[in-house]
């Protein structure tokens, strides 16, 4: 192990700390605001709506990321129809590429998350919604969704890891991604173990932190669950 | 545009090349992953403690950063270590032993955690009563607990299948010859990336759908014993 290499390049670690973070970020913030319309109409829309997000679905989570990345990057190519088109400038950057794979690739298990949760709705809930006269908008944002959120929770911080780990594909598509730093220095260097193990201690620190942080949100989401603390259960001596 | 310019019989060898390491990697998968499930389960404080550390830092990592590890550390590591035993020669690393070992690597802890919860859901009273038997520890786990573990675990098992199947298409990336390889290859020649990416992506699709529909039947036959609700 010869230290001075990685610290020489912490700065390229860095740029690919920052681009790791944007992709998968922005990915993760698209791919929920994508699935919560299309997971609510997977339930709730009718069958002729329902069939293509179950086909989307499907696809999604039946093929690998690498292969959707691929068809996205090097397939849109292949037709003149796009090649031609305004959207162009956009298929032919990678970075654009690779967003787009990953934002459409945890939108589909996002969905099916959320789908679950929001079939696991108690029907107690949705029975005193339309009880107290609720539209079936209302209903959905002030029963539905909050309960489903909370339920999904779990579920859905294992996503956020997974499109972590995911979001290393991206290294093969030429982006500097963390896993593209240690990509550049073990062929500059010949130093497999120095650049690898840093991009690894680097994606254990980013994965412990969502940990950490998923536990925080939990502990507030769910706080009217928890057991009371004792503290507050003073017992008053009788008179 | 479906036409596969004569490279089908190539994407299936590829198919064929993907199916190995998938199988390969499940049966490493599983070993250490049993392995890990009684280490996590031992009376020994260490075992626990090294089983842990290895569930842990492989969930922590993506799969793709250990695969390269693996292939240029595990390079370096062999020629560094041929020397040291007296072997003078270069030793070359078989990108099918890379992707197989660090597929079934990864999976192993993933099967940990499975096998660990199937464990602990046979029943105590059972091996108690092995035990009183006097059934040796092994005989205990091979009679009592293996049998009924399979219920509990094949659910999650399948699950880890299913994600290690879509794993195998890292092993393009250090040049073994699976599926995806061969279309890229494929592609490049007919500059018909989409079509062959497509029929890929169809392939895992039904190997997917085939690998769920025998796990259901494999649910239903270790299910018999068990009323439905």
């Amino acid at each position: 192990m010869d230290l001075s290499i990685i610290l020489e390049n912490l700065p390229i670690y860095f740029t690919g700390l920052k681009n790791t973070v944007i992709l998968v970020s922005i990915s993760l913030v698209l791919g929920l605001l994508l699935a919560v319309p299309l997971a609510i109409l997977r339930n709730y829309g009718n069958p002729l709506v329902q069939l293509p997000i179950r086909a989307f679905v499907y696809f999604f989570r039946g093929t690998p990321l690498l292969v959707q990345m691929f068809l996205i990057y090097y397939g849109f190519g292949q037709f003149d129809l796009i090649k031609e088109s305004l959207l162009w400038p956009f298929f032919r950057e990678a970075y654009f590429c690779a967003l787009f794979a990953f934002t459409l690739n945890t939108a589909a298990y996002t969905t099916e998350i959320l789908r679950g949760a929001i079939k696991a709705t108690p029907h107690g809930e949705i029975e005193a919604a339309m009880a107290a006269g609720m539209s079936r908008f209302l209903m959905v944002r002030r029963i539905i969704l909050p309960s489903a959120f909370r339920r999904a929770l779990p579920a859905y911080s294992n996503e956020i890891i997974f499109m972590l780990h995911g979001s290393s594909l991206a290294s093969v598509i030429t982006i500097v991604d963390i896993t593209g730093a240690a990509r550049i220095i073990n062929s500059r260097f010949y130093s497999p173990y120095e650049a690898f193990l840093t991009a690894a201690v680097f994606y254990l620190a980013i994965t412990f932190l969502i940990v950490f942080l998923v536990k925080k949100l939990e502990v507030h989401w769910f706080a009217h669950l928890q057991p009371q603390s004792t503290s507050e259960q003073v017992v008053e001596s009788p008179p | 545009m479906f036409s596969l310019h004569g490279y089908g019989p190539s994407i299936f060898e590829g198919t064929i090349l993907t199916l190995e390491v998938s199988l390969a990697s499940l049966f490493i998968a599983m070993l250490l992953g049993i392995c890990g499930a009684l280490a996590k389960l031992s009376r020994a404080r260490s075992l626990r403690l090294i089983a842990q550390i290895y569930t842990t830092t492989i969930r922590g990592i993506p799969d793709l950063v250990l695969m390269l590890l693996v292939f240029y550390g595990g390079q370096m590591f062999i020629n560094q270590l041929g020397p040291m035993l007296g072997y003078d020669g270069y030793i070359d690393i078989n990108p099918f032993i890379a992707g197989v070992s660090t597929i079934g690597f990864i999976f192993g802890a993933y099967m940990t955690e499975t096998f660990r919860g199937a464990i602990l859901a046979v029943n105590k009273g059972q091996l108690e009563a092995g035990t009183a038997y006097g059934m040796s520890a092994f005989m205990v786990f091979r009679r009592i607990t293996l049998p009924q573990m399979v219920r509990h675990a094949l659910p999650g098992f399948g699950n880890n299948w299913l994600v290690l199947i879509k794993t195998t298409a890292l092993v393009s990336i250090i040049g073994l010859n699976d599926m995806v390889r061969k279309a890229g290859l494929a592609a490049g020649a007919t500059r018909e990336p989409f079509t062959f990416y497509l029929v890929v992506a169809i392939n895992y699709l039904v190997i997917t759908s085939i690998s769920i529909y025998i796990l259901k039947q494999l649910e239903r036959r270790y299910s018999v014993g068990v009323r439905e609700f």
